[in-house]
């Protein structure tokens, strides 16, 4: 047994309804006991979808284990196959149908219907969300392009008589990070290299579309936690290679297109230029400054978190003090890329885990799933959400891609937001002691009230949630925070003279001050321990 | 009471996919209630992904609820599960010294599997004894939907409860403290809590002041989903005064005096204490009447709520009710509330989600109540909704939140009403 506060994935079953979700003329049946419903309203409330979710559940009750439940799996098949009259049928179970071994894939399959059937294996207890989306993906692909109408005449005729180069875009899903607008975005930029988007799938695929996925030149795995097998097999069916390069920030960008190039033979000219995006001349103007070694802490799935560390470094000149991932499926290459920084990757499914590893690092910045912005709000440290698991704020309205130029724009702004303009900082710097700029004084660009949270002693304020506002539903007060608490004392003088310094590095000081004095044995801290310790540090 | 014999009332009966919460939903409110308790679901991922999803994905520190994930190798063999749930119920209370009461909360996978939650927690009270009481209630779906997991929660904690013989008037059923707070001046003020000797709330603030129970224990429903609480607490002797649930100036009214009429509290007193806060919630509920007056309304079933809701809001707001589905229903529990006008002859107990969108696409109603996996949807056909989550989460009972109440119902009409797009 694992013991969960919260889940950074939800059950493999979930994953599947992703993929249904995303798709345009499919249906899921799942074999669920009542109460699994529950998962509609991940669709219907966070991305705030119009319709129902394709899903048909058996919601089977006690009393129905009685009996035979196998014929309730057959009835509800076969009322969703009359009522919705998918082009595909997809049939899995959840936990606990699992136990009881109905077997509903094998069912529907002898129901003889004249639509494909797509039976999953979901294996609650083992599996989690990503590998059921990857799984699911992998098996309608499969199962539809082992179709009889799936010609290699066609795809052969089509290669004559096209003059352009086409791609497949797969992994982008429902429920999946930004990605509505990374298939925009990367859509405009594979047409700017000459390259026509043949298929997209999942994400508003009909089985018509995924029929037609043989018939271009290369696949792009946009998230490979989702795309990955399914890539792979194509490679192996249909000898599409595909990309492995994920293009979410500007060097990242990039090497994707260097890699296109590869693939294709085309030149990508003009557009292989990095001042296509605002990106590196903002991190290079003079504002910027203050982003320079900004400590930062960053955790998501394998695909964002990656990408993430690339341009936390590189590209904005940060320092990345602790980097992890909730996808073991990925754990290889961020435990590379970790090492490459110097640091240890943290992979856990452990939410404490990850709240205590903030802590330690004491970051300036977090950059992680809805999770971990609840953690740094707590803590009082800026957050920009790079992952799911999201939340409804984090399907903007407006245009907000994570890929390709206009990607590394966004990536700017929504992370640079969260923190003090550089001018501001020096200003407040300047005239903390007037009472405008008092050690409260928020960002000027942010929501007057948070300027509480920089206290840097982890005051027990309630947290008025946002998200639980958004879904109007109970607020607590956080529970059993660890507090900071020392051993050592300070003397008022060197007290005094802490509170000199900048709020927004007093608690590193401080933290800094006590572990130098813990370590050489001052006691009490002076002022003279205080310079001591900013010396040591300073390096 | 007037209410038609309870075999005429007619009701429809419907099976097919249900759109319902199970019972594991009520430890997102349970837990707030008593903030010494802490419960441990037995179960699946899924479980944990649907707490933290219908509790609208509130992130804290480390909140009083969590999930033993149940993996492969547990379910190969009873034994060793048991001993892994006891590994994690040590680990978990020696990370936790607040907490008073476990609360083991069996799920479908537990059940299904058989795990016997009632002997573990028999076994971890005496590993625990002086230090903690560990009592466990099943949550799960296949047994229970939404609130009914608040149900057999108060089940196991009468059960477990001490007898007294003592009298005393308990109010069963969670309600917000705020709302209990102004219940408790009531009861003074009217002279009932003189004629009762004493009057307890059930569940406590604090899991670990479980009140005692006995003959001497008469009881009002705060909540209409409480049909196993009330069968246990009958079975321990104690006696059910029967009333209407206290929603809406009516309702309110009614849950007092059957309480004023059962202890022979003095008129004077009681009508007093009931006139200011009477004539402010009716002076309230004024303003939202005009906006709902003539309107039609639609309960697709959630949270047992539906009975007592449409009853308000026919009789005190005017709307007419096109059709109030329920869960199930206990006619016993509901008497008092299906003596009402309130559109009795289109109660549906039990669903067929499709074709009861089917009957809802027909009837267009003006407002429907509905969980959130539904109402966008159904905002995107053009039909304005309710959350009907919100009404199970908001203080609204008693008359100073009869005004909320109606309010709840409003917002969707005005929103509409202005919105140009």
């Amino acid at each position: 047994m694992e013991l969960a506060l919260w889940t950074y994935e939800g059950p493999p079953h979930i994953g599947a309804m992703r993929v249904a979700t995303s798709m345009t003329d499919v249906h899921l049946v799942l074999h669920a006991p009542q109460g699994d419903t529950y998962a509609d309203l991940l669709f219907t409330m966070i991305e705030r979808q119009g319709k129902r979710p394709p899903v048909t559940y058996t919601t089977f009750q006690a009393k129905d284990l009685g009996g035979d439940t196998a014929d309730l799996v057959k009835a509800t098949i076969s009322a969703a196959h009359d009522r919705f009259k998918p082009n595909a049928l997809l049939v899995g179970e959840s936990c606990t149908a699992e136990l009881i071994q109905d077997q509903p894939g094998s069912l529907a399959k002898g129901m003889n219907f004249s639509v494909p059937v797509v039976p999953l294996e979901l294996p609650a207890y083992s599996k989690k969300e990503n590998w059921g989306a990857s799984e699911t993906l992998y098996y309608v692909v499969r199962t539809l392009l082992s179709q009889p109408n799936v010609s290699v005449a066609d795809e052969v005729s089509n290669d004559a008589t096209k003059n352009r180069p086409s791609a497949n875009i797969i992994g982008p899903s429902s429920l999946g990070f930004r990605c509505r607008d990374d298939v925009t975005e990367l859509t405009r930029l594979l047409n700017s290299l000459g390259i026509d988007v043949n298929v997209v799938a999942p994400l508003n695929a009909s089985v018509a579309d995924i029929k037609k996925i043989p018939q271009a030149d290369f696949n792009i795995s946009l998230y490979p936690e989702v795309s990955k097998t399914t890539c792979t097999w194509l490679q192996k069916a249909f000898g599409q290679p595909f990309t492995k390069v994920v293009p979410i920030g500007i060097s990242a960008t990039l090497a994707f297109i260097e890699e296109i190039e590869a693939l294709t033979g085309i030149d990508a000219g003009a557009v292989k230029n990095l001042e296509n995006s605002r990106l590196p001349w903002y991190s290079r103007s003079v504002d910027s400054t203050y982003l320079t070694g900004k400590r930062v802490f960053i955790f998501g799935d394998g695909t964002h978190a990656l990408a993430a560390a690339r341009i936390a470094k590189e590209e904005l000149g940060f320092d990345v003090v602790g980097l992890g991932t909730f996808s073991r499926e990925m754990a290889r290459d961020v435990r590379a890329f970790a090492q490459e920084l110097g640091i240890e990757a943290l992979i856990t499914n452990d939410y404490l885990t990850v709240e205590e590893h903030i802590q330690q690092l004491n970051p300036e910045l977090v950059l992680g799933t809805q999770m971990e912005r609840h953690i740094a709000k707590r803590l009082g440290v800026p957050c920009a959400v790079i992952s799911t698991p999201i939340h409804v704020q984090d399907v903007p309205a407006r245009y907000s891609p994570q890929v390709g130029f206009e990607g590394a724009n966004v990536i700017f702004d929504s992370w640079v937001h969260p923190l003090l303009m550089g001018l501001e900082e020096h200003l407040l710097h300047m005239f903390r002691d007037d009472f405008e700029f008092n050690d409260n004084a928020a960002p000027s660009h942010l929501h007057g009230s948070e300027g509480a949270t920089h206290n840097e002693a982890l005051s027990e304020k309630s947290v008025v949630e946002t998200a639980a506002e958004t879904t109007s539903i109970t607020v607590e007060n956080h529970e059993s925070i660890a507090t900071v608490t020392t051993d050592t004392a300070w003397t008022p003088d060197a007290e005094q003279e802490l509170k000199k310094i900048p709020f927004f590095v007093r608690g590193k000081a401080r933290r800094n001050t006590e572990s130098f004095a813990k370590d050489y044995g001052h006691n009490p801290i002076t002022v003279d321990t205080l310079y001591e310790a900013k010396a040591f540090y300073a390096r | 009471m007037n209410a038609p014999a309870l075999c005429d009332i007619p009701v429809t009966i419907e099976n097919g996919q249900r759109e319902v919460f199970c019972g594991l939903t009520g430890i997102v409110w349970l837990h707030r209630k008593m903030q010494d308790a802490f419960f441990l679901v037995v179960g699946s991922r899924t479980c944990a992904h649907l707490l933290q999803s219908a509790a609208g994905v509130m992130i804290f520190s480390e909140p009083r609820f969590a999930t033993a994930i149940m993996e492969e190798k547990d379910l190969a063999g009873l034994a060793d599960a048991n001993e892994e749930l006891d590994r994690i119920v040590h680990r978990l209370l020696e990370r936790r010294p607040d907490i008073s009461t476990l609360f083991l909360v069996g799920s479908c996978p537990s059940e299904v599997i058989k795990l016997d939650l009632a002997k573990a927690a028999q076994r971890l009270g005496v590993a625990h004894q002086g230090r903690v009481r560990v009592l466990s209630y099943s949550g799960s779906g296949i047994e229970t939907t939404f609130t009914e997991g608040e149900d057999t929660c108060l089940e196991a904690m009468v059960e477990a409860a001490p007898y007294t013989d003592a009298k005393q008037l308990m109010i069963v059923g969670t309600l917000a403290d705020v709302v209990e707070d102004q219940f408790i001046r009531l009861f003074d003020q009217s002279g009932i809590t003189e004629a009762a000797e004493s009057v307890t709330f059930f569940p406590p603030r604090r899991a670990k002041d479980l009140p005692a129970i006995g003959p001497n224990t008469q009881f009002l429903l705060a909540q209409p989903f409480l049909n196993a609480t009330r069968r246990a607490l009958i079975g321990r002797k104690a006696q059910h005064i029967v009333a209407k649930f206290p929603l809406g100036v009516e309702g309110t009214s009614h849950w007092f005096r059957a309480a004023k009429d059962h202890y022979n509290a003095p008129d004077d007193a009681f009508d007093q204490a009931l006139e200011a806060p009477k004539a402010r919630a009716t002076q309230a509920l004024q303003h939202y009447k005009s906006q709902l007056n003539g309107k039609t309304v639609w309960f697709m079933p959630d949270s047992q709520l539906e009975l007592p809701l449409a009853r308000f809001l026919n009789e005190e707001c005017g709307m007419s009710v096109l059709e109030i589905g329920v869960p199930y229903l206990d006619k016993q529990t509901m008497a008092p509330e299906l003596s009402g006008a309130s559109g009795q002859d289109n109660v549906v107990e039990g669903q067929d989600v499709d074709l009861q969108l089917e009957r809802l696409r027909k009837a267009r109603p003006d407002l429907t109540v509905c969980g959130l996996g539904l109402a966008n949807p159904l905002e995107g056909e053009g039909l304005t909704t309710k959350w009907a989550i919100e009404l199970v989460f908001s203080p609204i009972q008693g008359f100073e939140q009869a005004g909320d109440l109606a309010e709840l119902f409003a917002r969707p009409l005005n929103r509409k009403q202005r919105l140009a797009v």
